[in-house]
């Protein structure tokens, strides 16, 4: 069975079909930084520091009498949301409600870690058979470090994968890999920005893993691309990387889609905690495959990459049929 | 090309598989309900004391385990359900009172031949069995006051003995300085204090009267250090309090401790326990009356208070306190020098050695009581309902006679043993936290959201490994079946190496596991794809099965490599949830690595390697 019909000869990254999808990458990530820009993303508390206490009822309650309780217990800065179904309530308070009076708290070191108590036995009194589901506390000083850890990990991702392209292809591609990275990590922050869904440290580890993922699709088009140029002797980069992209193709479609299949499973199925983390992947995963082929293969274009670059380096005693592929070798 | 595997590599695809299977088997057996009991520093936990447990069930006619025995220091109770578990439980912490540690635990019910063997079961995170997780910071300026402070006073009283007259001293960062009053004495000042103190910076600054004493790196680092490690004690003694199994302590980062307290709902407790604080206080034992006497008519002498001794004698003690744990700096166990007789080395501050001083100056020959005093929850059982109280227990852990005038540096000799030496000195010093913690992080997960956690996770493997093995099949018939067994085992070997390195499974892991489902297959993609481009170029399906195999290595090698490179970054960076994902998603490509590559090529040797093939089911 095929998906793709066999020997496509689809024309991807000639003239007429990269500037199209250039613009259209061009706008995407102008969108998002726009939207970065003015909404910014909505951080979750480990990254701002803060309160966030989950709790069940046995019925569907409202969200504005559970936010009357707080207030009227002192917190005014409270977010009060339902969480997956209707009996699920989420609460959310900033890190400075650790100033709330609280009588429990007489104890100044534990002022802050009280506050998540103090709210539960706060809603207890109105209802005893609430249920605790989760509790978070993060204090400041750790959401800050968060952020700065986060930065720098993403930063040396990106230079690791970096020097390990470099080391293993040619220098020249080394700026399509990474600029495909950039593409697909925009676009994902952006589609955070827009939508304003929460951006916690799992969608960050989403991240990480679309770096990974989408990176793997491009090096599997570069691998290709190596090949190809030594055995089509007569064609330019743009015959090379079409030729590539389209004996790939199958390949591309049946990879995204198997792992398009686990991920709205895990949408579907794995929960309200993780729905950024899979929504991350989700959109990492159709962005990382569109850019491997246009952003990847495009830069290759422009790079000028040409068969003299690409040549295996000679090696003595290496003399066997197999010139065209570079085994591995760790 | 007859694409047969020498025996080797068929031996290696099985072994390795099958010790895949077997480090992933005791999952299969399921948990337990039990209790679980294990000995504190009042009592151990021997045969006698295994029996005296199963003696008090039959006694109160509570239900007998069906299983029990020893497993790494512990007494394991296993029943046949959480209703006998819990009802055992709290009989167990009525009647044990404080002296044994009584936790509930869900056990694996692997074989105990398994369990002797070294085979673990899978190392569930807090978020997918509910508990507590709490960060510590400890707070480091604290305890470089404290030492400056010591210091303050130390060069004080060495200065006050050596007769040379100073006008004050001055706080800095990490030291003091000291002005004199005359300016003349400041080398013998300095010759004193160094030979001394030799572990303090002593200089001469630019005014002729002053001195800078200065605590040196390496000494503060060591401070820090000491206070990290006894605030850890510390909570790890209260943590037992809590009656947990596998409790967590641990530190984190020069500065922090994880505390992680698995099954645990009740915060509020938690945070009490925690926070709470241990007195520790040395008082002079009244030797003028009999404390027995005044046990049994209950009338005590002015100035006097009734202690109990942990041996179980009553002992009368002034009310006078001459020193605190607050004043505690340090204390160890050791060997006398001379006599080679256990010890142990007391370190008080400067205004607890100058008390001490002018105490037992007055006082040699008398005994010197130490008395320990924590508030402590206890249970009880009331009516079949569970009650806690929480009260205030004081007790003496320890009398020495004062045998001379002691200053701020002294032993407690004449101990029986050095075990007992070494459990005073961590008496000493686990009754009070070196420095002052604050919790800066908490993540609590209720056990309804891990039980739902653990359904999400379940549901969403199962349900994308079936849509990924259908289309597999499907597109590409019998090596699809292959890929999917390879798919099937890189499962069972992800789940056996989670098990045998006993790395936390988190929600965010299993969603590494989903994802490694996805990504698992590409490699066997890549492979078939290649196999087929090569038949549709006119190979044989053997020289076919070759060169797919042979040309898509080096692409998955690089592209498994490189999304290693991005897991072994969210390792190191990551915390908690994330370090989860991170740790399964690289046991995934490594292990898929290995299924899909050598697995398949197996296999697929099997089916059609050695003998003329006209077409392949591909």
């Amino acid at each position: 069975m095929d998906i793709i019909k066999k020997d496509t000869k689809i024309d991807f990254v000639g003239r007429g079909k990269r500037i199209p999808a250039l613009v259209l990458s061009a706008v995407l990530i102008l969108l998002s930084i726009g939207a970065l820009a003015t909404k910014g993303l909505n951080f979750g508390i480990d990254f701002t520091g803060g309160f966030v206490v989950e709790v069940g009822y046995p019925e569907a309650k409202d969200v504005a009498t559970v936010r009357e309780t707080l207030v009227a217990a002192g917190y005014e800065e409270v977010v009060v949301t339902t969480f997956g179904t209707e009996r699920e309530i989420l609460i959310r308070l900033g890190p400075e409600a650790g100033g709330v009076d609280d009588p429990q708290a007489d104890d100044a070191v534990e002022a802050q870690a009280m506050v998540s108590d103090h709210v539960l036995s706060v809603l207890r009194d109105q209802n005893p058979e609430v249920d605790m589901r989760r509790v978070e506390f993060v204090g400041p000083q750790v959401g800050a470090e968060l952020v700065e850890q986060g930065a720098l990990a993403v930063l040396f991702a990106l230079i690791g994968i970096l020097i390990y392209v470099a080391f293993r292809f040619q220098y020249k591609m080394a700026p399509g890999a990474i600029a495909c990275l950039v593409h697909d990590v925009i676009i994902v922050l952006g589609i955070f920005s827009v939508t304003q869904i929460q951006f916690d440290l799992s969608v960050l580890a989403a991240i990480l893993a679309v770096i990974g993922y989408s990176l793997n699709d491009t090096i599997v088009l570069f691998d290709r691309v190596r090949e190809n140029f030594p055995k089509m002797r007569k064609a330019d980069a743009v015959d090379v990387v079409n030729r590539s992209v389209n004996q790939m193709l199958s390949r591309t479609v049946v990879t995204s889609g198997t792992t398009l299949l686990v991920l709205l499973s895990l949408l579907n199925f794995g929960g309200e905690v993780i729905y950024g983390f899979a929504l991350a992947l989700t959109v990492g995963v159709i962005v990382g495959t569109y850019s491997s082929i246009y952003i990847a293969g495009t830069t290759l274009i422009v790079t000028n990459l040409n068969r003299e670059d690409l040549l295996p380096p000679k090696k003595e005693g290496e003399d066997h049929e197999n010139t065209e592929s570079v085994p591995f070798q760790p | 090309m007859i694409n047969k595997f020498p025996a080797w590599k068929n031996l290696l695809v099985v072994v390795v598989l099958a010790v895949g299977c077997a480090l992933a088997m005791p999952n299969l057996f399921g948990e337990d309900p039990s209790v679980q009991v294990s000995g504190t520093d009042r009592a151990e936990l021997n045969e006698q004391a295994v029996e005296r447990i199963l003696s008090i069930l039959e006694e109160y006619d509570e239900p007998m385990p069906h299983r029990y025995g020893m497993e790494e220091g512990q007494l394991v109770l296993r029943f046949a359900n959480s209703d006998e578990q819990d009802r055992v439980q709290l009989r167990l912490r009525a009647e044990l009172g404080r002296d044994f540690v009584v936790a509930v635990h869900q056990a694996p019910a692997m074989p105990d031949w398994m369990r002797e063997l070294g085979f673990k079961t899978l190392n569930l995170g807090l978020d997918l069995r509910g508990g507590v997780h709490f960060l510590l910071q400890v707070d480091m300026d604290a305890v470089r006051e404290q030492e400056v402070e010591r210091v303050d006073g130390n060069v004080r009283n060495l200065l006050r003995d050596a007769r040379l007259r100073f006008t004050g001293t001055e706080h800095e960062d990490q030291g003091v300085v000291v002005r004199l009053r005359d300016a003349g004495e400041r080398e013998s000042a300095i010759r004193r204090i160094r030979s001394e103190f030799p572990e303090l910076e002593v200089t001469a600054m630019d005014a002729e009267d002053a001195i800078r004493v200065r605590i040196s790196d390496d000494e503060l680092e060591e401070a820090k250090r000491n206070a990290l490690e006894q605030n850890r004690t510390t909570l790890r003694n209260r943590v037992d309090e809590l009656g947990v199994a596998e409790p967590l302590v641990q530190r984190q980062n020069p500065d922090r401790i994880v505390v992680q307290l698995p099954g645990v709902q009740d915060t509020t407790r938690a945070k009490d326990i925690l926070g709470a604080t241990a007195q520790l206080e040395f008082r002079l034992v009244d030797e003028d009356n009999d404390p027995y006497l005044a046990q049994e008519t209950g009338r005590v002498p002015v100035g006097s208070r009734l202690y109990q001794h942990r041996d179980g004698f009553p002992v009368l003690a002034k009310r006078d306190v001459i020193a605190t744990g607050d004043q505690l700096t340090g204390a160890s166990s050791g060997f006398d020098t001379e006599t080679g007789a256990p010890q142990v080395n007391v370190t008080l501050d400067s205004q607890g050695g100058r008390r001490m001083t002018d105490v037992t100056r007055q006082n040699v020959g008398r005994g010197m009581a130490v008395v320990f005093r924590e508030r402590v929850t206890e249970t009880r059982i009331e009516n079949g309902e569970e009650v806690r109280e929480s009260t205030e227990v004081e007790e003496i852990i320890s009398i020495a006679t004062i045998q001379t005038t002691l200053g701020s540096r002294f032993r407690i000799t004449n101990l029986e043993s050095s075990e007992m030496a070494r459990n005073l000195a961590l008496l000493l010093r686990a009754g009070a936290l070196a420095a002052p913690v604050d919790i800066i992080e908490e993540r609590t997960v209720g056990a309804s959201l891990g039980a739902d956690n653990i359904q999400a996770g379940i549901m969403a493997i199962s349900f994308g490994f079936l849509l990924v093995v259908l289309f597999m099949l499907i597109y590409y018939k019998v090596f699809g079946l292959v890929a999917n067994l390879a798919l099937f085992f890189n499962l069972v070997m992800v789940v056996g190496l989670l098990s045998a390195l006993q790395a936390t499974l988190t929600l965010p892991g299993i969603a590494g596991i989903v994802l490694t489902v996805g990504m698992a297959v590409d490699a066997n993609v890549l492979i078939f794809e290649r196999i087929r481009e090569e038949i549709k170029a006119g190979n044989t399906p053997q020289a076919a099965i070759h060169a797919g195999y042979e040309k898509a290595f080096s692409t998955i090698a690089d592209a498994n490599i490189t999304t290693l490179i991005a897991a072994v970054v969210l390792f190191s960076f990551g915390t908690g949830p994330i370090a989860g994902f991170a740790v399964t998603l690289s046991l995934g490509i490594i292990c898929s690595m290995f299924t899909a590559i050598l697995g398949t090529r197996a296999v697929i040797n099997l089916i059609y390697g050695g003998r003329k093939v006209q077409s392949l089911a591909i």
